[in-house]
């Protein structure tokens, strides 16, 4: 098990590197020049080649990339407008726009993203596997037909829609305005400032649990050990959301593993829409401006994030299925 | 030994929507007796046995005639009466342990889960019951295997953790579906020991459904032949082993393998048991039937024979002098004599 987790680590790093990598290159080949978008419209050729000297960007890629690791790694220092900023480890770089480190700037907005997520995640988990279990248990019946339609309904309406609508009629008038409050200053406030972007982004990604869910039930509720639970005499409640549910978590569990993706990239509309400063805010002003550090931060946080979520999900495996041996 | 049965199945018939798998059955077994129900797959035994329990879906299901448990009748009984009556006056072990107990939970709790719907007692002594029924059943160390997952014991050890759920609530009634088929031939032996000295320690009512003649010896007391939903015999196993009086049942017999000197020749009945939704017309084994010219005229493909008998002894076939024929014709093919019944 231990051995198990050490080599996973191990390939996690190396997929980040290779993320990273394979991101600087695109930023490295891409028309558009940093040092020119740092300068502005009316900029001297000199002023530019100055830019580009300061920020290392006439350098070769290679050495470059080196240079980045390196600040991850042990830190580093930049020169920003005459002064030396020293940048501890771990050093994502530098924003010039912003006269700021990266890693400050993601530590102020991770916790804002983390927040959405999670919420929006057991929101959409509970939700879900619920309403899925419930129109198993009645397949084929009006309330699994509208449970059906709604999950496929849902699930094919552009997210941003959802995301515009609830904005717009929900927030501020049903639930409460959306902001964030960090949750070590007052729980209360947290929970409520996200309500609205939690049901929203839960709600939409509910749909695919819900279809996952129903047909991992329908699958668990004809299997022989369901007979043996109702031979037994336990009620159908029991036999229903005991044993048949705790036999579709795992299926659940997998489509977990690879719906985080999803939830990172509806945090960042849904940051957008309910103007929530987190990590999707930060990395869309930074694609407008090509505040390159800030973009490569943020690949690096959200690989990171992905990585590691695979893992645990793995990890689950063990304690959901005692068939499962890691080795 | 008491008379008065304790199960009582009359003119059952279990019908998925116009597929009917049962028709007009009816047996009783009383308490200290087991019966066997012979018949190949999808003869209706299994349907049978889960309608005794009430585990059909009614959605799906269309039943009719009665199932009497202790006098209580389960044909159309309410939900929570059924529950009430399942795992506790009566219990079911079904075929394949592997797949029959949950993958997910140890075998104490699955055991204790049993306990406790029917008892209201704490986790504590459901678990304490469940160790002591775990080494009723034979299983070595049961106190240390109640945290074990199915999987971790091997098939014979399963089956004994499954029949030890069935027995948690001291049922009077036993129903065990082929409870020795999945499991290896040396294994077969133990298991079916077990059901035979549980049935007279406690004095329960068994009924073991088996296509497995060499079970049926064995174990049972009386045993009933099933052939495309129907009893086609009945009666006392060492009678209807000894002398069977209808040709499904000497095909059967025909079709065990004996060790003996000069092996004779194993003959299978020819054919393939009738698809449930185009039953044959007539006798529904006469398309597999060796004699129905001996009958005369088209009886056998125009009429279902009535099962007739006397007593406890029935069967349902045409031929005017079946234990003539058996004894003149059937006997000499089994190759062991008068020795055929193990």
């Amino acid at each position: 098990m231990l051995l198990y987790v050490l080599r996973r680590l191990a390939s996690a790093v190396s997929v980040v590197v290779a993320t990273m990598f394979a991101g600087f290159g695109l930023f490295f080949l891409a028309p558009t020049d940093a040092a020119g978008a740092i300068c502005g419209n009316n900029c001297s050729a000199e002023r530019i080649a100055h830019i580009r000297a300061s920020l290392g960007l006439d350098e070769p890629f290679l050495s470059q990339f080196g240079a980045y690791l390196t600040g991850v790694l042990v830190g580093r220092t930049y020169e920003a407008g005459g002064v030396v900023v020293e940048c501890s480890a771990p050093c994502l770089g530098f924003s010039y726009q912003l006269n700021q480190p990266v890693t400050a700037l993601i530590a102020d907005a991770l916790p804002v993203t983390v927040s959405i997520v999670a919420g929006a995640a057991t929101v959409s988990l509970t939700v879900g596997v619920l309403t899925g279990a419930f129109a198993a248990r009645r397949r084929g019946r009006v309330a699994d037909r509208v449970a059906v339609a709604a999950a496929l309904g849902l699930g094919s309406v552009p997210f941003f829609v959802v995301a515009l609508i609830s904005a717009l009629y929900l927030a501020g008038t049903v639930l409460p305005r959306a902001e964030h409050i960090p949750i070590s200053e007052d729980p209360l406030g947290w929970a409520a400032g996200l309500l609205a972007p939690w049901l929203t982004l839960g709600v939409v990604s509910a749909a695919a649990y819900t279809r996952h869910a129903r047909a991992a039930m329908i699958e668990s509720l004809g299997e022989d050990y369901i007979r043996t639970a109702r031979a037994k005499g336990l009620s159908e409640r029991r036999v229903v959301y005991r044993h048949g549910l705790r036999a579709a978590i795992t299926p659940v569990a997998t489509l977990f593993g690879m719906d985080v993706a999803f939830q990172l990239t509806g945090a960042l509309f849904t940051e957008a829409i309910f103007g929530l400063p987190g990590l999707g805010v930060l990395t869309l002003r930074a694609f407008a401006v090509f505040d390159l550090p800030v973009l490569m931060g943020a690949v690096l946080v959200g690989a990171t994030i992905l990585v590691v979520m695979n893992l645990v999900v793995d990890i689950a495996y063990t304690v959901l299925d005692p068939r499962v041996r890691l080795t | 030994m008491t008379t008065t049965p304790y199960l009582a199945v009359r003119d059952l018939t279990v019908a998925f929507g116009d597929v009917r798998a049962v028709s007009d059955l009816s047996y009783a077994v009383p308490l200290g007796r087991t019966l066997a129900i012979v018949g190949e797959s999808g003869s209706g035994k299994s349907a049978a046995a889960l309608a005794v329990m009430g585990l059909h879906d009614p959605a799906t299901t269309r039943i009719t005639g009665s199932v009497t448990v202790g006098g209580a009748e389960v044909v159309g009984m309410a939900p929570a009466e059924l529950r009430a009556l399942r795992g506790s006056r009566a219990a079911m072990v079904f075929q394949d342990p592997q797949s029959a107990l949950h993958p997910y939970f140890t075998v104490g709790a699955q055991i204790a889960e049993a306990y406790r719907a029917h008892n209201a007692v704490s986790r504590r002594a459901a678990r304490a019951h469940a160790a002591d029924v775990l080494g009723r059943v034979g299983i070595p160390a049961a106190r240390r295997r109640l945290d074990d997952y199915p999987h971790q014991f091997s098939g014979g050890m399963r089956q004994r953790v499954m029949i030890a759920m069935a027995l948690v609530n001291d049922p009077k009634l036993l129903i065990a579906d082929e409870p020795t088929t999945a499991l290896d031939v040396t294994v077969q032996a133990q298991i079916l020991d077990l059901i035979a000295d549980l049935r007279r320690e406690f004095g329960s009512a068994v009924v073991v459904i088996t296509h497995d003649l060499g079970v049926v010896a064995e174990i049972a007391d009386d045993v009933l032949v099933m052939y495309a939903g129907r009893c086609v015999e009945r009666g006392p196993t060492r009678t209807v082993l000894g002398a069977p009086a209808h040709p499904y049942t000497w095909g059967l017999l025909e079709s065990i393998p004996v060790v003996a000197e000069k092996p004779a020749r194993l003959r299978p009945i020819p054919g393939s048991p009738p698809n449930p939704r185009t039953p044959p017309t007539g006798c529904a084994f006469h398309p597999r039937c060796r004699y129905p010219e001996r009958v005369g005229d088209t009886a056998c493909r125009d009429r279902m024979p009535e099962l007739t008998g006397d007593g406890d002894r029935l069967s349902r076939c045409h031929l005017p002098r079946p234990d003539q024929v058996f004894r003149a014709e059937v006997l000499p093919l089994l190759g062991t004599g008068d020795q055929h019944v193990r």
